[in-house]
C-alpha cells in the first residue's frame, strides 16, 4: 500500500494533462472573445474576463490540491448529507438568488455570483455513485429504479423552477451511467423513439404520413410475427402509444414550451427561418466557425466573435472562437482532446474495484459527454440552442471549478484503487 | 451481464466526435458562404467618391463645379426601434412614401440586409444640415456624402450634357467593372465625352465594425485602401460671355451659332437654340425634369449645331468654286452667262466672273462650273464619265470636312451627306444616271447635307486658306494645358492655299457691297462672309450666313443658323456680326442691329 504523501505517484497524469490543456487552451479563448484591438489590453488584465477566469483557474489548482489531500472515504461517506445540503441550497436560489440572463440560478457573494446548480452536477454523481455502489443494490430491482431516477428528478425539478432548462437536461445523462451499471436499455430506445417521433412529427407538416406509417408498420409486424393475442395486444397499444406521442407534439411545442423554446427548436428545423431573429444565434455561430476556414484566422485575429456579433461569446460560444480563429484544424483538437478525455475517464473508470467509484466514474464520463456534445452541437446547428458551458473552456468560476471537483475526485478515487476492497 | 456496454459509451463518444468534426469540416472548408457572410458583417467598405473635374471658360472664369449632396443609407439589420412617425417628421416624407421606399428597396435585386442599401438619394445640403443632427436617434440609418454637379450659368447647357445615375445597359456593357449601380456618369455632352477624364477614380476604405455597427478601426491597418483620385478638370475654349451673349440672341429661335477660332480649332462659342437651364437635371428632381425637358416640343435637348441637318444653299457655291479651280475647269476670270434656262436665279446681274458670281450667288454660274467637272469627256459614256467627275469632286468636298462626322469632342455628332457615286447607284436603284439627273447639287441643294459645326468648320478653313484643326470644346485637359492630340492636327483640304484668296475676296465684297452689306459691315474690321438661304417649303426659308473676321490673321469664324427666318441676309448675318463684334470689342455698338434680332420679325 502506498503511503498517502506519496500520492502524486498514483494520480493519472494522462488525464491532468488532457485537463490542464482544456483549461489554457478556454482561457486563451476567453482572451480572444473579448480582445479589443484599440484598447491596449493584456490578457493578465483583472478586469477583462481572461484576467478574472485566471484567478479562477488559479482557485481551481487549491481545489485540486484540497481534494487531493482529503481522504478518499470523506467523498463517499458524506455523499448523502452533500446531496441533502445543495438540495437545500437548489430550493432556496429561487428566492434569494439573483437573476442573471433570465435564469434565477446565482447566489452572490461579494462581487462573484455563485451557481450551486453546477455543483450540483458531482454532487448528484457521488449520490448516484454512493446508491449505485450501496450493499444490496440491484440494478433490476425496480424500487431501486425508482429511487435512482428520484435522485436525478428532484434536481431536475428544482432546477427547472430556476428557469435553467440547460442544466437541468444535463441530468438526464445520468440514464447513460444507469444503462452501463446494467439497467434494461428499454428505456434509453424508448427515450430515443421518441426524440426521433418528436423531430419527425416537426419535420413532416402532414401527421397523417406518420400515423399511416405507423399503422402499416404494425400491419406488417402483425402480419410476419406469431399471431398469438399478447403480443398483436402488445404491438396495438405500441402503435396507439405513439400515434399520442404524435398528436401531443403540437400540443408540446405549443404550450408546454416557452415561446423561447419553441424557436430554438424551429430554428433547428430550418435555421434560415429569420436569420435576424431568432435564427440569430445559430445564424452568427455558424458565420463565425464556418469564416474560421481550415487553418483559422489566427489568434485574435478573429472578427465576428470579437466585433459581438455571437452572443455570449465567451461563455455558451465559446467554441466560435476556436473555430474562427483556428479553423478546422483547432476545432479538431478541441473535439480530440474532449474524446480522449471522455475516453480516459472511462478508462479509469473501469479499472475501480468499487462500483462506487466505477459509477462515478461513469458519471464524470457522461455529464462531460453530454456538455461537450450539446454545447458544439448547437454551435455548428446540430442542437437546439441550449445555454450549457463547454467544460473548463466556457467562462466562469462556478462551472470551472464544478468541473474541476467533478474531474479530480475520480482522480482521487483512482489514485486508492487499490486500497479498496473489491465489492462487484 | 452488461458485456459491450462500456464499448457502446465508447463508440457514442467517438461517433460524436466524428460526427462534428465532419460538420465542422462542411461549414469551414467545403462552404465559402460563411466567410463572405462573416466579411459583410464586420468589414464595413466605405466608397469614397472622387470629385468630378471642373469645368471653366478660356478666360479661367468657372463654369462647372460640384456641390455637396447626401444619400441615406439603411442596414436593415441595425435598424433597431424604428419610430416611423418621427422619421417621416425628420425627413419630411409622408408614411405612404416611407412605406413604399421600404418596398422598393426590399424588391431591389441587390438588397441584402446586412449591406447598406439606399434608401432616400440626393439630399441637398440644407436638406442635411436639418437632419444631421437627428440621425442618431435611427440607427442602421446612414448618411453618405457624394458630390452633384453645378452650374454658375445657364448658358451651354447642350454642350455641357448632364450626369445622372448609370443606366442598367451601361452598367451591363462596363466591361472593365468601372462602374457600380448608383454611380453617375456624364450622360451626354462634355460630360459624356471627357467621362474618363472627369470622373476621377473612386477610393474605398474598409473598416471594421462591431455588431452595432460602431467601427472599430480600420482593417488591416487600411492595407486594402485606395484614396480617391479627383477627376482632371478641364478647361473649355467656350468664351462664356460671348456664349452667353450667343444665348441671349437666340432667345425664342431656333437655331444654332458656331464659333471658332480658326487658328487653332477652339469652338468659341456653340449655341443651341432653344436651350434649358442644366439645373434642372441635378439633384433629386433630376427626372421628372428630364421628362419635361425631353418632351418639349421644340426639342430643348437636340444639340442643333451638330445634330440639325440642312441643306447647304449658296454657301456651298465656295467649295465649288475652290474645287473646279484646283480641277483647273475655269479661272477666276472664268465668265459664264446668267442663263436661266439652265436653272432658276435672281435677277441683277449677268456674264460674271468668279468673284462677282460667289458674291451675286448666281444658280447658272455654278451649273456651270459643276458641269465642267463632272464632265471631262473622259469617258465617251456620259455615265461613266459622270461618275468619275463625281469621285474628284467628292475628294475635295470631303477635304472640307462635309459628309462625314468632323469629330467634335461632343457626342452625337452627325455626319451630314455629301452624295457618292455609291449614293446615286443606290437611289437610282441601279439605273444610270448622268449630270443631268444629280446638277441641282451645284448650288446647294440636292442631296447635299450639312450641319452648322461644319458650316462654321468651313469658314475657319477658309479663313485659314486652306486648312483647319478639328473643331473641339475643351483646350486643355487636366494640368497639361493641351488638348487632346487630334486636335493639334491640321487637316488640310485638296485645295492649293493661292485659290482661297478668290473665295476670301468674294466674301469681303459680300460685305462690303453684297447681300450681306446692310448688317453684317463693321466699321473698323474687314469681315468675309456668305449668306445662304435654305428652302424650307413649305415654311419659310431658313436663314445662314458663314463668316470670319478679320480678313487677315482672322480670329473668330462663325456659322449661323436660323431657323424659318427667311434670307440668310436678315436673322443670321445680324447675329453673326453681332457675335463678331462682341468677340472682337467686347461689346456692340450697333444697338438697333441687337433690337433687331431681339425683336425676331424677320420675315416682315
Amino acid at each position: 500500500m502506498r503511503r498517502d504523501d506519496d500520492i502524486s505517484g498514483s494520480l493519472d497524469w494522462t488525464t491532468i494533462f488532457l485537463f490542464m490543456a482544456l483549461v489554457v487552451l478556454g482561457w486563451l479563448n476567453i482572451f480572444a472573445a473579448i480582445y479589443d484591438e484599440t484598447a491596449n489590453q493584456t490578457i493578465w488584465d483583472l478586469s477583462l474576463s481572461s484576467g478574472r477566469q485566471l484567478m479562477f483557474i488559479a482557485a481551481s489548482a487549491v481545489i485540486v490540491l484540497a481534494i487531493i489531500i482529503i481522504d478518499m472515504r470523506f467523498y463517499e461517506t458524506f455523499a448523502y448529507i452533500f446531496y441533502g445540503l445543495i438540495l437545500i441550497m437548489l430550493f432556496i436560489v429561487p428566492v434569494i438568488g439573483k437573476e442573471v440572463g433570465g435564469n434565477k440560478a446565482w447566489i452572490g457573494i461579494g462581487s462573484f455570483g455563485v451557481q450551486p446548480s453546477e455543483f450540483a452536477k458531482f454532487i448528484t454523481a457521488l449520490a448516484v455513485a454512493k446508491f449505485i455502489g450501496s450493499v444490496g443494490f440491484r440494478m433490476d430491482n425496480l424500487r431501486n429504479q425508482a429511487v435512482l431516477f428520484a435522485l436525478i428528478g428532484v434536481p431536475i425539478i428544482l432546477i427547472q423552477l430556476q428557469k435553467d432548462t440547460g442544466t437541468a437536461l444535463v441530468f438526464t445523462s445520468f440514464v447513460l451511467v444507469f444503462y452501463r451499471e446494467g439497467m434494461s436499455p428499454f428505456i434509453l430506445i424508448v427515450g430515443i423513439c421518441a426524440a426521433t417521433i418528436f423531430i419527425l412529427t416537426l419535420l413532416i407538416p402532414n401527421q397523417l404520413y406518420l400515423h399511416g406509417a405507423i399503422l402499416i408498420t404494425l400491419l406488417v409486424l402483425i402480419y410476419f410475427g406469431k399471431k398469438k393475442f399478447k403480443r398483436i395486444a402488445v404491438l396495438t397499444i405500441g402503435a396507439l402509444l405513439i400515434s399520442g406521442v404524435i398528436e401531443s407534439v403540437d400540443y408540446v411545442v405549443n404550450d408546454v414550451l416557452k415561446p423561447h423554446q419553441q424557436n430554438r427548436v424551429k430554428v433547428l428545423i430550418n435555421p434560415d427561418i429569420d436569420p435576424l431573429g431568432v435564427g440569430w444565434n445559430v445564424t452568427q455561430s455558424k458565420i463565425a466557425i464556418g469564416s474560421g476556414g481550415f487553418f483559422g484566422k489566427g489568434f485574435l485575429k478573429g472578427t465576428q466573435t470579437k466585433f459581438d456579433f455571437v452572443p455570449k461569446q465567451s461563455t455558451d460560444f465559446i467554441f466560435c472562437t476556436i473555430g474562427e480563429e483556428f479553423g478546422w484544424i483547432g476545432s479538431l483538437v478541441v473535439v480530440a482532446l474532449f474524446v480522449a478525455l471522455m475516453l480516459r475517464v472511462v478508462f479509469l473508470a473501469e479499472r475501480q474495484k468499487s462500483r462506487f467509484a466505477r459509477s462515478y466514474g461513469y458519471s464524470v464520463a457522461c455529464i462531460l459527454f453530454f456538455h461537450f456534445a450539446i454545447n458544439i452541437g448547437m454551435t455548428i446547428g446540430l442542437f437546439p440552442v441550449i445555454g450549457i458551458p463547454l467544460p473548463f473552456f466556457s467562462y466562469g468560476g462556478s462551472s470551472l471549478w464544478g468541473f474541476t471537483i467533478l474531474l479530480f475526485i475520480l482522480l482521487k478515487l483512482d489514485a486508492h484503487r487499490g486500497e479498496v476492497l473489491q465489492r462487484i | 451481464m452488461n458485456e459491450g456496454r462500456r464499448e457502446i459509451l465508447q463508440l457514442v463518444f467517438v461517433v460524436v466526435g466524428i460526427i462534428f468534426l465532419i460538420k465542422l469540416f462542411f461549414i469551414q472548408v467545403l462552404d465559402n458562404k460563411y466567410a463572405e457572410l462573416a466579411d459583410s458583417n464586420a468589414i464595413l467598405r466605405q466608397v469614397e467618391y472622387p470629385f468630378r473635374g471642373l469645368i471653366s471658360d478660356r478666360n479661367g472664369k468657372l463654369i462647372v463645379y460640384n456641390t455637396p449632396e447626401y444619400d441615406v443609407t439603411v442596414i436593415q439589420k441595425d435598424v433597431k426601434n424604428f419610430d416611423s412617425a418621427r422619421f417621416c417628421e425628420v425627413f419630411q416624407i409622408s408614411r405612404e412614401e416611407l412605406r413604399k421606399r421600404f418596398k422598393e428597396m426590399k424588391a431591389r435585386k441587390e438588397f441584402s440586409p446586412v449591406k447598406p442599401t439606399l434608401f432616400i438619394d440626393q439630399l441637398s445640403n440644407e436638406d442635411f444640415a436639418k437632419v444631421q443632427d437627428r440621425l442618431d436617434e435611427f440607427p442602421g440609418f446612414y448618411i453618405e456624402a457624394r458630390t452633384t454637379r453645378a452650374y454658375t450659368t445657364k448658358a451651354l447647357a447642350n454642350a455641357l450634357g448632364y450626369v445622372s445615375e448609370i443606366s442598367k445597359d451601361k452598367l451591363d456593357n462596363d466591361k472593365e467593372k468601372i462602374y457600380r449601380q448608383g454611380d453617375y456618369i456624364g450622360q451626354s455632352g462634355i460630360e459624356s465625352f471627357y467621362e474618363e477624364q472627369l470622373r476621377g477614380k473612386r477610393g474605398v476604405r474598409f473598416k471594421l465594425r462591431n455588431v452595432k455597427g460602431v467601427e472599430k478601426g480600420s482593417f488591416k491597418n487600411g492595407a486594402y485602401d485606395t484614396l480617391s483620385v479627383p477627376g482632371q478638370d478641364l478647361v473649355a475654349s467656350i468664351d462664356l460671355e460671348l456664349q452667353q451673349y450667343g444665348e441671349m440672341l437666340m432667345r425664342g429661335k431656333a437655331g444654332s451659332i458656331a464659333a471658332i477660332e480658326p487658328s487653332s480649332g477652339e469652338v468659341l462659342a456653340l449655341v443651341s437654340g432653344p436651350s434649358y437651364d442644366p439645373t434642372l437635371l441635378t439633384g433629386k428632381n433630376y427626372s421628372s425634369n428630364f421628362m419635361l425637358i425631353s418632351n418639349d416640343s421644340m426639342k430643348p435637348l437636340f444639340n442643333r449645331p451638330l445634330m440639325a441637318q440642312y441643306r447647304p444653299g449658296s454657301i456651298f457655291k465656295i467649295a465649288q468654286a475652290m474645287s473646279a479651280l484646283q480641277e483647273g475647269v475655269i479661272t477666276p476670270e472664268t465668265r459664264f452667262r446668267c442663263d436661266k434656262s439652265l436653272i432658276g436665279c435672281h435677277a441683277g446681274h449677268d456674264n460674271q466672273d468668279l468673284r462677282g458670281a460667289i458674291a451675286n450667288s448666281c444658280n447658272p454660274y455654278f451649273f456651270n462650273v459643276l458641269r465642267k467637272m463632272l464632265n471631262k469627256n473622259i469617258s465617251s459614256s456620259p455615265f461613266e464619265d459622270t461618275r468619275i467627275g463625281l469621285k474628284e469632286w467628292n475628294k475635295h468636298i470631303h477635304s472640307f470636312g462635309f459628309g462625314k462626322n468632323l469629330g467634335i469632342d461632343l457626342p452625337n455628332e452627325k455626319d451630314g451627306l455629301i452624295p457618292t457615286p455609291e449614293y446615286y447607284d443606290r437611289a437610282y436603284n441601279n439605273r444610270p444616271w448622268k449630270f443631268s439627273n444629280i446638277y441641282s447639287i451645284a448650288i446647294g441643294e440636292g442631296e447635299n447635307l450639312v450641319v452648322p459645326i461644319q458650316m462654321a468648320n468651313f469658314a475657319a478653313t477658309i479663313a485659314n486658306r486652306g486648312y483647319y484643326y478639328i473643331p473641339h470644346l475643351i483646350k486643355s485637359v487636366g494640368k497639361n494645358g493641351k488638348p487632346l492630340p487630334q486636335y493639334l492636327e491640321r487637316h488640310y483640304t485638296t485645295i492649293d492655299s493661292a485659290y482661297f484668296r478668290v473665295a476670301v475676296d468674294a466674301m469681303q465684297q459680300v460685305v462690303d457691297a453684297g447681300t450681306g452689306q446692310y448688317r453684317a459691315h463693321l466699321a473698323d474690321v474687314v469681315v468675309c462672309g456668305k449668306t445662304g438661304t435654305v428652302q424650307n417649303d413649305p415654311l419659310p426659308d431658313h436663314s445662314v450666313f458663314i463668316a470670319f473676321a478679320p480678313r487677315e490673321n482672322p480670329k473668330i469664324a462663325i456659322a449661323v443658323y436660323v431657323e424659318d427666318a427667311g434670307q440668310g441676309a436678315r436673322a443670321a448675318a445680324s447675329i453673326a456680326s453681332l457675335m463678331i463684334e462682341k468677340y472682337l470689342y467686347g461689346k456692340t455698338k450697333r444697338q438697333f442691329i441687337e433690337d433687331y434680332v431681339l425683336a425676331g420679325k424677320f420675315l416682315d
